[in-house]
C-alpha cells in the first residue's frame, strides 16, 4: 500500500512550490488514475516517489508498506519496489539494452538480499517478456534506447517493470506519443502486469488511455493537490468537460 | 553485467586506499650516485658491461641533450624538473643477473605475485589462464626475468632484455635502435638514448607468427628513482606479434620521473599489435606524489602492406605526455591508434597520436575516449599530415570526451595537414556528461551511484575495449572503474 500524507515540495532552490499538501493512498491490488492539466504537478508527484533528487521536501511523508520512502536514495526505493516508467526514457550509448536489463535486475536482488539470477533463466524471461510486448530480439542487443522510436521506448519501459516486478508502477504519461496499436500492446502489457499485491499509478492526461488501462479509481490533481476522487466514471466527466471546474474550485 | 559487480566488489575491498599496487617491497639495491652526468652515464653502461659503441651512442645522446629545451607546448602544469635531484639506475642486489627464476630473489618474485603477475611457467600452466603469455618483467633499472624464452627460441622468436640484447644480437639492435625515435628526437627521448636502463626487445623472423602474447611488467620501486625503458620491436615481412604492457608503481609522496621510448618496425606484410594498461601512481587526490609519464612511442610502418595498431589504457600517472604515432611509409600501410584516458583527482592527461602518411592508398584510424572526472584536465593532442607522395591517403579520427562532475576539463587540439589533394581526413569529436537525468534513470532502476557510472563509462569506452585482447580487456574495465571510484555522489 502507497500512503502520501501532506505532501509540500518545492523545487530544489526553493523557488518554486509545486506540491502543496497532497493526500494519495492506493491499496494493494489498486489501478490509481491521477489526471489534471498541464503544470498541476503529476510528474512531480512520480519523481518524488521514485526519488529524484531535484526537489526539497518541506512536509509530510510517502510510506510504502509502512516503509518510509523519503529516507531512501532512489536505488534503496527501487529495491523496495518502486518503479518509475519515464515519460522520456534515457538513452546510455554503448550499454546493450540486455546488459542494462541484467545489470538493474541482479542489483535489486542484491540489495534484497537475494541470489543473482542465472544467466539461463534471465535469458527467458527477458525472451519472453519481449515476444509479449513485440520487441524484436535485435532491439535488446542494440544500446539502451539508442535509436529507439517513441513507441519502442516505452514499450521497453514496460518490459523492464514487468521484469523487475514492482510492488508499484508509475506510468508517467506513458501515452504520450504513441499511436493507437503501440497504446494496445503497452495497455496489454500492463494489465498483464495487475495483481492482488501490485498496485499503479497511471498519470495521464488523457481519458483515451482509461479505455485500456481500466482506474479502480480516478484522482483529479490541481495546484499541487488532489481536488477530487471518483471511480472510472469521473474519466469520463472530465473528458467532457475538462477541468475548467475543478481548477477554480481550488482558486475560489 | 559480472563486471560492474566485480568492480564495485573490488572497489569496497580497496576501502579509502583506492590505488591497490602501492605497496613498496623492501630490497637491498645497487644504486648509481645521485644526479646526470657523463660519468653518471658511464656508470649505467659498465653496470650493463655494454661494448664501446653503446657507450659512445648514450654520451653523443647524454652531450645532445644538453643543448635542448623542455618542450612546454602540452596543456600539462608541473614544477620545473631537477633532473640532478633523481637516481638513474637502481637495481636488486641479489642475483643482478639472474640465470632462472631460481636465483631471483624471492621478494621480487612475491611483489609480482602480489601485481597479479605469475613468473613462473608452471604457474602460468597451472593457473586458470587458457592462453600463454610470455613475460619479461622489469624491476626499476633492470629485467630479472622473461618467461617462456626456450618455447620462443624454437619459433624463431627473440623476447629478452634489451641489455641482453645489446650483448647477443649486437647487429641488430645497431641496426633499429634509433631508427624510429632519432636521438635527438625530442628532449626526454634523447635523455632516455643517454640513461635507459632497461626494457623489452622482440625479433619476430620472416613469415612467423608468435605463437603467443608477449608482455613486459614494469614496476617502479625505488624511491627517488627514475625509470627510462627502452623497448624495440621488429616484425619481419609477413610476421605477427601482439604485445602487452603494464606498469605500476608504490604510492610515494615525491614525484617520479618515466621517460621511455618505445620503436616499432613492421616490415613487408607485417603487423604489430601493441596494447599497454598504464597504471602508474596518480598521485593522492590533491595531486601529492604521482609519476612524471613523459613517453615517446613511434611504430614504423616501413614495409608495404604493413600494420601497426596502438591501444592504450590510460588510468594513471599525475602527468601524462604520451603520443604513440605511426609512420605510415610502406605503400598501403595501416596505423590505428585506440584510446582510453581516463583521469581524476588532479591529473594532467595530455595524449593523442600522430598519423604521418607517407606512402600510397595508406590508411590511419583513431578512436580516442577520454573520461575526466574530480579536477583533472584530459587533452586530446592529433596530428594526421598526408605528404605529397602520399596519394589516397585516409584517416579517420573520432575523440570523445566524457565529464563527470564539474571541476575537470576535456580538450580536442587536432592538426590536419595535406599536401596531397587526394587525401581524404575526416575528424569527428564529440563531448558529454553524464548527465543528472542518465543517472536517476539508472538508480530508479536499482543501481547505485558507483554502478551506474560505470555502466555509462563502459558504455562509452567500449569501442576501444573491444580491440584489447580479452584478459586485458576485463583487467582494463575494472581498473577505469576503479579509477573512478569517488567521482561521483
Amino acid at each position: 500500500m502507497l500512503e502520501i500524507r501532506n505532501l509540500h515540495v518545492a523545487i530544489e532552490d526553493g523557488s518554486k512550490k509545486i506540491l502543496n499538501g497532497l493526500d494519495l493512498t492506493i491499496h494493494n491490488g489498486e489501478v490509481a488514475a491521477i489526471m489534471g492539466p498541464n503544470g498541476s504537478g503529476k510528474s512531480t508527484l512520480s519523481y518524488v516517489i521514485a526519488g529524484k533528487p531535484d526537489y526539497e521536501i518541506l512536509d509530510g511523508e510517502i510510506l510504502l508498506d509502512g516503509e518510509n520512502l523519503l529516507e531512501m536514495e532512489a536505488d534503496a526505493r527501487a529495491a523496495a519496489g518502486v518503479f518509475l516508467a519515464f515519460q522520456y526514457p534515457l538513452e546510455i550509448a554503448g550499454v546493450a539494452t540486455m546488459t542494462f536489463l541484467k545489470a538493474a535486475m541482479n542489483a535489486q536482488s542484491r540489495a534484497r538480499g537475494e541470489g543473482e539470477l542465472k544467466t539461463p533463466d534471465f535469458m527467458r524471461r527477458v525472451k519472453l517478456g519481449a515476444e509479449k510486448l513485440g520487441i524484436p530480439q535485435e532491439m535488446l542487443r542494440r544500446g539502451l534506447n539508442v535509436g529507439f522510436s517513441g513507441g519502442e521506448k516505452k514499450r521497453m519501459e514496460i518490459l523492464q517493470m514487468a521484469l523487475l516486478e514492482p510492488s508499484i508502477g508509475i506510468l508517467d504519461e506513458t501515452d504520450s506519443g504513441l499511436d493507437i496499436d503501440a497504446l494496445k500492446i503497452v495497455s496489454e502489457g500492463v494489465n498483464a502486469l495487475r495483481s492482488a499485491d501490485r498496485s499503479f499509478l497511471v498519470i495521464t492526461h488523457y481519458q483515451r488511455l482509461l479505455n485500456y488501462i481500466v482506474p479502480d479509481t480516478v484522482h483529479v490533481m490541481s495546484k499541487g493537490r488532489i481536488v477530487k476522487t471518483g471511480g472510472k466514471e469521473l474519466a469520463l466527466e472530465l473528458e467532457a468537460n475538462g477541468y475548467a471546474d475543478y481548477v477554480s474550485d481550488v482558486a475560489a | 553485467m559480472v563486471a560492474v559487480k566485480e568492480t564495485v566488489e573490488q572497489v569496497k575491498e580497496l576501502d579509502v586506499d583506492q590505488y591497490k599496487y602501492g605497496f613498496s617491497t623492501d630490497l637491498e639495491v645497487d644504486k648509481a650516485p645521485k644526479g646526470l652526468s657523463e660519468d653518471i652515464v658511464r656508470f649505467i653502461s659498465a653496470k650493463k658491461g655494454e661494448p664501446d659503441w653503446m657507450l659512445e651512442w648514450r654520451l653523443d645522446a647524454y652531450r645532445r641533450w644538453l643543448t635542448m629545451v623542455e618542450p612546454d607546448w602540452a596543456r600539462v602544469h608541473y614544477p620545473k624538473i631537477d633532473f640532478n635531484d633523481s637516481y638513474y639506475y637502481a637495481a636488486p642486489k641479489k642475483n643482478a643477473a639472474p640465470k632462472t627464476l631460481d636465483e631471483v630473489d624471492p621478494a621480487i618474485l612475491d611483489a609480482y605475485k602480489k601485481l597479479g603477475i605469475p613468473l613462473r611457467e608452471q604457474e602460468i600452466l597451472a593457473g586458470v589462464q587458457t592462453s600463454k603469455v610470455a613475460v619479461d618483467a622489469v624491476f626499476d633499472s633492470v629485467s630479472v626475468v622473461t618467461t617462456f624464452k626456450e618455447e620462443l627460441k624454437k619459433a624463431g622468436v627473440i623476447f629478452c632484455s634489451i641489455s641482453e640484447a645489446i650483448k647477443e644480437h649486437p647487429e641488430l639492435v645497431r641496426k633499429y635502435l634509433g631508427s624510429v625515435v632519432p636521438v635527438t628526437d625530442n628532449y626526454y627521448a634523447t635523455l632516455n638514448c643517454a640513461v635507459f636502463t632497461d626494457g623489452s626487445f622482440v625479433y619476430i623472423p620472416e613469415g612467423v607468427r608468435c605463437p603467443m602474447e608477449l608482455s613486459t611488467y614494469f614496476r617502479i620501486n625505488e624511491k627517488n628513482t627514475g625509470q627510462f625503458e627502452r623497448t624495440l620491436i621488429i616484425a619481419e615481412k609477413g610476421s605477427y606479434v601482439s604485445y602487452l604492457e603494464g606498469c605500476t608503481a608504490p604510492q610515494r609522496d615525491e614525484n617520479q620521473l618515466h621517460a621511455a621510448v618505445v620503436e616499432l618496425v613492421t616490415m613487408d606484410d607485417a603487423e604489430i599489435k601493441y596494447s599497454t594498461v598504464q597504471n602508474w601512481y596518480p598521485g593522492d587526490a590533491d595531486g601529492k606524489g604521482g609519476i612524471y609519464n613523459f613517453v615517446t612511442k613511434r611504430g614504423d610502418c616501413r614495409g608495404a602492406n604493413s600494420k601497426i595498431s596502438w591501444t592504450q589504457v590510460e588510468t594513471g600517472s599525475a602527468i601524462t605526455w604520451k603520443y604513440p604515432s605511426c609512420i605510415l611509409r610502406g605503400d598501403n600501410s595501416r596505423g590505428e591508434f585506440y584510446s582510453i584516458a581516463v583521469s581524476n583527482g588532479m591529473q594532467q592527461v595530455d595524449s593523442g597520436t600522430k598519423m604521418i602518411h607517407l606512402g600510397k592508398n595508406t590508411t590511419s584510424r583513431i578512436i580516442s575516449k577520454g573520461i575526466s572526472a574530480g579536477r583533472s584536465q584530459n587533452t586530446y593532442r592529433g596530428q594526421v599530415s598526408a605528404h605529397r607522395k602520399a596519394t589516397n591517403a585516409r584517416n579517420f579520427t573520432n575523440c570523445d570526451s566524457l565529464l563527470i562532475g564539474e571541476q575537470c576539463g576535456a580538450h580536442t587540439v587536432p592538426y590536419l595537414e595535406s599536401k596531397n589533394a587526394s587525401a581524404v581526413f575526416e575528424h569527428e569529436a564529440t563531448t558529454s556528461k553524464i548527465s543528472e537525468e542518465q543517472m536517476f534513470y539508472c538508480r530508479q532502476r536499482g543501481l547505485s551511484a558507483e554502478e551506474a557510472t560505470a555502466l555509462i563509462v563502459n558504455g562509452f569506452v567500449k569501442d576501444v575495449l573491444q580491440q584489447l585482447p580479452m584478459e586485458f580487456a576485463v583487467e582494463a574495465q575494472k581498473l577505469i572503474s576503479i579509477s573512478l571510484e569517488g567521482s561521483v555522489g
